[in-house]
């Protein structure tokens, strides 16, 4: 109570203050309000203030009891909150206030009320997770939120999730760095690149020789790129760095990859899945990594994160509808669910690409990639396989050897160039399909806005391009189709290969792939131009691998075609001597 | 005892207890004109990632250099007193492999741009507890 009082009265200034400020207006800043609202309610008001309009009501939100009157305002401000329950961590509150980060926080006001609230703080941690969760969403509104911005506040949350260890990583912050993870990399399964870490930590401020030496610690596996457990062990290494922890020379036990924290990987509500969903697209507004792929990712990174412990689904295709009915939950779940067989496919691709020795960081990108494609779009691609199946013979191959082998697709092998094609082409129908199944419609709203800015991007068929884009704008109208223009525009950036074969492939069966080609060139459309050039580059490959199979083929047939001719010559020579006999 | 990791310009140079760092700077730089000799007459054996090196220099200053070239150009240089004959053949091998290693293990980190020097402090244990161990 009396945090919750000393809290109020902050709350009701910030209130006060930023009551006016509409809640969307964080919405660009949704980001830094997330972060703020973690380390402190209070200090997200000054923060907010400075940053955001929307921590104001975050404060609030974390105090559950003073939530009643500002009801109201958690309502708008939603995105607040999710903040502080994002980074408040239930489970250690009152140990978490002993901690020295008090005189970390210094720089904020909301210190004090910090302390004043310790004891408001266990009730607060879990009410504040549901208005994050609904936060979450508000902010999922927001296309684009600066990265960088982010991670900075993310720092500043990620504070406060310290449990009584400083080196353990609380079950919020393992969220977070989730949700961080997924912005730089759609599957939860495979591996960030080490240059797209670096970039990513290095908004983090900290001097380089303390992010290498974070490096060293975290990559265990000495790979160049970071698996997800080793990313959150470098992101909580930053995050206890920049609160003034000093870097440990060895890794803590409990910050090894190896070290499963009871109930960390558990699937989360879905009104947990639903803000976190929220809060990556947010993040991860300049995302090379598909950004409207990560809203679906978030969906289904949490179920993906299940995933990764049911790791024994296997085809993901076929098993992606049967999964889905399954689901119990609800529909982003379901995707989510569709993801799941992909994960565990994509885990098992990226076990073998992690094994790999040093070389790996040259394939793991596009590993990624052709697992981003994966799990945004598992449904489909059983129904566009079969679409595809009836187009082209050559699809049917692809898709057997694909759905046999969902990692090998994401393979640079030759064989990526039989595969890309029919998997490519099946997703796209059944993203339109899934529109249904995305429930938010806030994403719808993002993903409208997200949309005209992937529509400029011009990687594939401009003629695709504009035609998938007209028919998602129009899709954006409704709000439940706008999610399916999401879920294009993720897959499309997580198929940025599939998306170039299909095209490409398509030119021989254009009818029926030009919706979902168009679909797809909308998602390639939607990648960031980085990727473009890579997906550039495998699509060519594909393209070669496919003219190199095609034109085997032909010379085989012409091969063919010669000996029969042969033979006809034979046969009529022969017939030629007995037909003198038979005349005569 | 010294070694030094060099990519024609020093990355990196640590010695034990001996003082005469610039002695070895000195003869770390002269033999690195004998492993550019080697290296670059050799034209099949390209792939011969090993090159040992060994009685260099003066038979007064009594110490042998042993180098060691990567597929990337960096010479790793090994000075150790002729008086330590403890050290083999096999020893010296493993002490390249496990400097390797390391040094690769720095590499992957993308926070470390190559060519700068190496301040990683993990790859400076390894050499320590390699150099104790060689002595």
């Amino acid at each position: 109570m009396a945090a919750a009082q000393a809290g109020l009265p902050v709350r009701l200034e910030s209130v006060a203050g930023e009551l006016p400020l509409p809640v969307f207006v964080g919405i660009t800043n949704e980001l830094e309000m997330r972060y703020p609202n973690h380390p402190s309610t209070n200090e997200s008001q000054p923060h907010i203030l400075g940053s955001l309009t929307g921590s104001a009501p975050h404060p609030p939100a974390d105090r559950p009891v003073l939530r009643h009157p500002d009801t109201s305002m958690d309502k708008q401000e939603a995105w607040s909150p999710p903040r502080s329950p994002g980074i408040s961590p239930p489970c250690s509150p009152s140990a978490y206030r002993s901690y020295p980060y008090g005189a970390q926080r210094n720089g904020t006001d909301t210190l004090l009320a910090y302390d004043g609230k310790v004891p408001g703080r266990p009730s607060v941690p879990q009410e504040n997770s549901s208005p994050s969760h609904y936060s979450l969403k508000l902010q999922s509104e927001q296309p684009v939120i600066t990265r960088g911005a982010s991670v900075e506040r993310l720092v500043e949350r990620a504070e406060i999730d310290y449990s009584d260890e400083p080196w353990r990583i609380t079950e919020e912050q393992r969220e977070y760095y989730t949700n961080q993870f997924r912005s730089l990399q759609p599957d939860l399964n495979a591996l960030i690149m080490g240059t797209v870490a670096k970039n990513f930590f290095t908004k983090s401020k900290l001097p380089i020789p303390e992010l290498s030496h974070i490096w060293e610690l975290s990559d265990v596996d000495k790979d160049g790129a970071l698996t997800f457990p080793e990313f959150c062990t470098a992101f909580h290494l930053i995050v206890a760095r920049k609160n003034g922890y000093p870097l440990p020379e060895t890794l803590p036990a409990t910050l090894r990859p190896g070290f499963v924290e009871p109930g960390v990987v558990t699937v989360p509500p879905s009104e947990a899945t639903e803000p976190l969903i929220v809060f990556d697209d947010n993040m991860m507004p300049g995302a090379n990594q598909l950004e409207m792929g990560s809203v679906d990712l978030q969906m289904t990174s949490r179920p993906g994160v299940t995933a990764k412990q049911d790791r024994r689904e296997e085809s993901r295709k076929p098993e992606f509808s049967p999964k889905r009915i399954p689901d119990p939950h609800e529909k982003p779940i379901q995707r989510v669910s569709t993801l799941k067989p992909d994960s565990p496919q994509e885990l098992d691709a990226n076990m073998k690409s992690r094994t790999r020795p040093r070389s790996y960081s040259s394939t793991s990108m596009d590993d990624a990639m052709k697992k981003v494609e994966e799990p945004p779009t598992p449904p489909p691609r059983p129904q566009k396989t079969h679409s595809r199946a009836s187009s082209l013979d050559l699809n049917k191959l692809f898709q057997q050897s694909g759905q046999g082998s969902r990692p090998s697709q994401h393979s640079l092998s030759a064989k990526s160039g039989w595969l890309p094609p029919p998997p490519a082409l099946p997703p796209r129908p059944p993203a339109t399909q899934i529109f249904s199944f995305l429930p938010s419609s806030e994403k719808s709203s993002q993903k409208a806005v997200q949309q005209p800015n992937f529509a400029d991007f011009s990687k594939f068929r401009e003629e695709q391009e504009s035609s998938v884009r007209g028919g998602l704008s129009t899709e954006d109208l409704v709000p439940p189709k706008s999610d399916s223009t999401l879920r294009h525009q993720g897959h499309a950036p997580q198929k940025p290969v599939r998306r170039k074969l299909h095209p490409e492939s398509q030119s021989a069966t254009p009818p029926s792939a030009t919706p979902y080609s168009a679909a797809t060139l909308t998602k390639s459309t939607q990648r960031p131009p980085p990727k473009q050039k890579r997906e550039i580059q495998m699509a060519i490959r594909k393209n070669r691998e496919t003219n190199a199979v095609l034109t085997r083929l032909n010379s085989e047939l012409q091969q063919q075609l010669k000996v029969v001719h042969r033979e006809r010559v034979t046969l009529e020579s022969q017939l030629e001597l007995l037909r003198p006999v038979a005349s005569t | 005892q010294s070694l030094c990791v060099h990519l024609n310009y020093p990355l990196y140079i640590r010695s034990v207890p001996t003082q005469g760092e610039l002695k070895f700077h000195y003869t770390v730089h002269t033999s690195l004109d004998v492993v550019e000799e080697k290296i670059s007459g050799v034209g099949k054996a390209l792939a011969d990632q090993r090159e040992l090196y060994l009685g260099l220099l003066y038979p007064t200053e009594d110490y042998k250099v042993y180098g060691y070239v990567t597929n990337s150009k960096v010479k790793f240089v090994i000075v150790v007193d002729s008086s330590n004959t403890s050290l083999r053949d096999n020893e010296i091998r493993s002490m390249f492999r496990k400097l390797h290693n390391s040094f690769t293990d720095v590499m992957c980190n993308p926070f470390y741009n190559p060519g700068d020097p190496i301040q990683s402090k993990a790859f400076d244990s390894i050499v320590s507890t390699m150099m104790v161990q060689a002595c």
